[in-house]
């Protein structure tokens, strides 16, 4: 355990480091949410009129939805990564040593989280500038962060998990596609649960994104606690699934060597 | 006492390639052994499943006295891995490399910053320790790789090809620097290469490995030694079999192989032997372009025991006829 940890930390920074160096990266992942915040805050303002969105804006009904995709994409890619290290035989370097085998992609995994954290929080504040009003209060800044990091290391896990399987960058950018904008669709990212088609609405029920749209909602409006803290056990649950089935491909990677 | 030991090592992969069919060989403790052979002989398979990297399908194989397979840990912990492909990471400098590979490989916190320092000025990266691995030439990255293999001080270290690829300047500057990691160091190294020259250069011992078989495995002078005389190519016109089997007949010759356009004869006395081999092919209408003499190589060694040439490239040929005349020196 204690290598475990020891060696994730150190990985960690490695991949922190490797970010920071390109900071481009980071603006570039900014540049879209901001736009939604902005342009979709105007384009739909009047949305919230409809019935079924309650006492809200709709820049305040966005930034939750923008927190989480920008979580979701953030951390889909991170696999990216991954593959450049077996590619490039890091992987094999690191395999060849003592190093914790759980911790090469915990490190990852938690890198992404970090990213994550680190994006929502521009994000967020960037809607508060925006309009958003936030009567959950610090609580609900926090358990928003929390929310999207929890999202983001269960998604960081499965795309780590895809790109051992997979080993191709291709196939990723593939399986990343299918999946992202139909989740954020299927989601109430931009849309209230009252307003979607029934089959929608099912679907979003059991749709991960929508555990952490609805969850970063109701801590930011700071009446539902008791939801927020389901759809938190939800995606931590998510989290652990993802996880197990990252470390099962990564033997699957070890044992095909 | 053996550091490696390597009995009938076999290995099939998932997609049904035999890259490794029957290996064997032991290194003592303290040498540089060579396993030399082909691109696609089976060096790097063998070299992988050494390091825990790939499992065997079939055979064993102690490092340091570890089972590479039931204590693949305890293997770890005592090896040095050094890929054919570099392994370093781009992204970070020098020292973050190093400084990371030594907390992976577990040396003691208070001892990484002063081990690290000293392995970058043994390699003389000192300068470029903290710029971006991505700015660095061939030759400073291998010499990162290989620093990246000792930092924990390991008893035995591998380097798959560690001179492909580079030119033939840094080539020999590392050469240079791998004689002199086997004086300054105590520790076992297991090197391939496709260089007969490096083969030759470097090694205490080598293997010969050919089609994922071992052909043969020894000190290289002794294995030249065993190639009795002198080696003479002769480049002819078309007809090598012919050739081929008129040189057979001729007392003089110890043995002969085809080769493309050339036909390659042993003979107890080069110098006096190549007038008689001219006139003997002239004789039977074929008519010679060029002739070279040569001591044994490591080439002749190769040549000997697979029956087909090693070619610049690294590449045996593919022609997959058996020496047409085995009377090597053992019989006479
Ligand atoms: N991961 C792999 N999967 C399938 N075949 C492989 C793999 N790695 C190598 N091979 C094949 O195994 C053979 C031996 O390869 P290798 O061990 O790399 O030889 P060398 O290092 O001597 O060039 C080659 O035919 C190669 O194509
Ligand atoms: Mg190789």
């Amino acid at each position: 355990m204690r290598t475990f940890i020891s060696d994730t930390l150190h990985l960690l920074v490695r991949h922190l480091r490797t970010t920071l160096r390109i900071p481009i990266w980071i603006v570039v992942t900014l540049v879209q949410p901001v736009i939604w915040l902005t342009l979709y805050g105007q384009l739909f303002r009047r949305v919230v009129e409809l019935p079924g969105f309650g006492d809200t804006t709709y820049i305040e009904f966005l930034t939750p939805g923008v927190v989480i995709m920008t979580a979701l994409f953030g951390s889909a890619w991170s696999g990216m990564g991954l593959i450049e290290d077996l590619n490039e035989g890091v992987m094999d370097r690191m395999l060849a040593t003592p190093a914790h085998r759980g911790a090469l992609i915990a490190a990852r995994v938690l890198h992404a989280a970090v990213t994550v954290l680190v994006q929502s929080l521009i994000i967020l504040l960037f809607g508060l500038v925006l309009g958003a009003s936030l009567p959950g209060g610090i609580g609900a800044f926090l358990a928003i962060l929390g929310i999207a990091a929890l999202l983001g290391a269960g998604f960081s896990a499965f795309s780590n998990g895809v790109a051992l399987l997979t080993r191709r960058e291709e196939t990723l950018i593939a399986v990343i596609n299918f999946f992202g904008m139909p989740l954020t669709f299927l989601s109430t990212a931009f849309m209230a649960a009252t307003l979607m088609p029934s089959w929608i609405g099912v679907i979003a029920k059991v749709n991960p994104v929508n555990w952490g749209v609805n969850a970063a909602r109701d801590a930011m409006a700071g009446t539902n606690w008791g939801g927020v803290g389901v759809n938190m056990a939800l995606l931590a649950g998510f989290v652990l699934l993802t996880s197990f089935f990252a470390s099962q491909a990564f033997k699957v990677y070890r044992r095909a060597a | 006492m053996n550091a490696i030991v390597v009995d009938h090592l076999c290995k099939t992969y998932r997609n049904g390639v035999d890259a490794v069919t029957d290996v064997s060989f032991t290194v003592s403790a303290g040498e540089i052994f060579g396993l030399l052979g082909p691109n696609g002989a089976g060096k790097s398979t063998t070299v992988r499943m050494l390091a825990t990297l790939s499992v065997p399908s079939g055979g064993s194989a102690q490092v340091a006295g570890r089972d590479v397979e039931s204590d693949a840990a305890g293997v770890r912990r005592r090896i040095g891995y050094v890929a054919q492909a570099s392994g370093v990471d781009r992204h970070g400098t020098g020292r973050e490399n190093l400084t990371l590979q030594a907390h992976l490989e577990r040396v003691p916190k208070r001892d990484i910053a002063g081990r690290v320092g000293s392995l970058l000025e043994w390699i003389g990266l000192t300068e470029a320790a903290d710029r971006l691995v991505n700015t660095y030439s061939g030759g400073m990255k291998r010499r990162l790789d290989i620093a990246m293999g000792l930092v924990h001080e390991p008893e035995v270290l591998y380097l798959d090809e560690p001179t492909t690829g580079l030119d033939p300047e840094t080539r020999s500057a590392l050469w240079a620097d791998l004689k002199r990691i086997r004086q300054e160091r105590k520790l076992t190294v297991l090197l391939t290469t496709h260089y007969l020259e490096e083969a030759d250069q470097l090694c205490d011992r080598v293997a010969i490995i050919d089609r994922g078989r071992v052909v043969i495995e020894g000190v290289p002078s002794d294995l030249k030694a065993k190639i009795e005389g002198d080696s003479v190519t002769l480049n002819v016109e078309g007809r090598t079999s012919e050739g081929a089997s008129v040189l057979r007949t001729m007392e003089e010759v110890l043995e002969v192989i085809e080769d493309g356009d050339s036909i390659v004869a042993r003979v107890a006395h080069g110098a006096t032997a190549v007038p008689a081999l001219i006139t003997a092919l002239e004789r039977a209408g074929i008519g010679v372009n060029a002739v070279t003499l040569s001591r044994p190589s490591l080439d002749d060694v190769y040549l000997h025991y697979t029956g087909h040439r090693f070619t610049s490239n690294g590449m045996a040929e593919q022609n997959h006829q058996a020496p047409a005349n085995r009377r090597g020196g053992d019989q006479r």
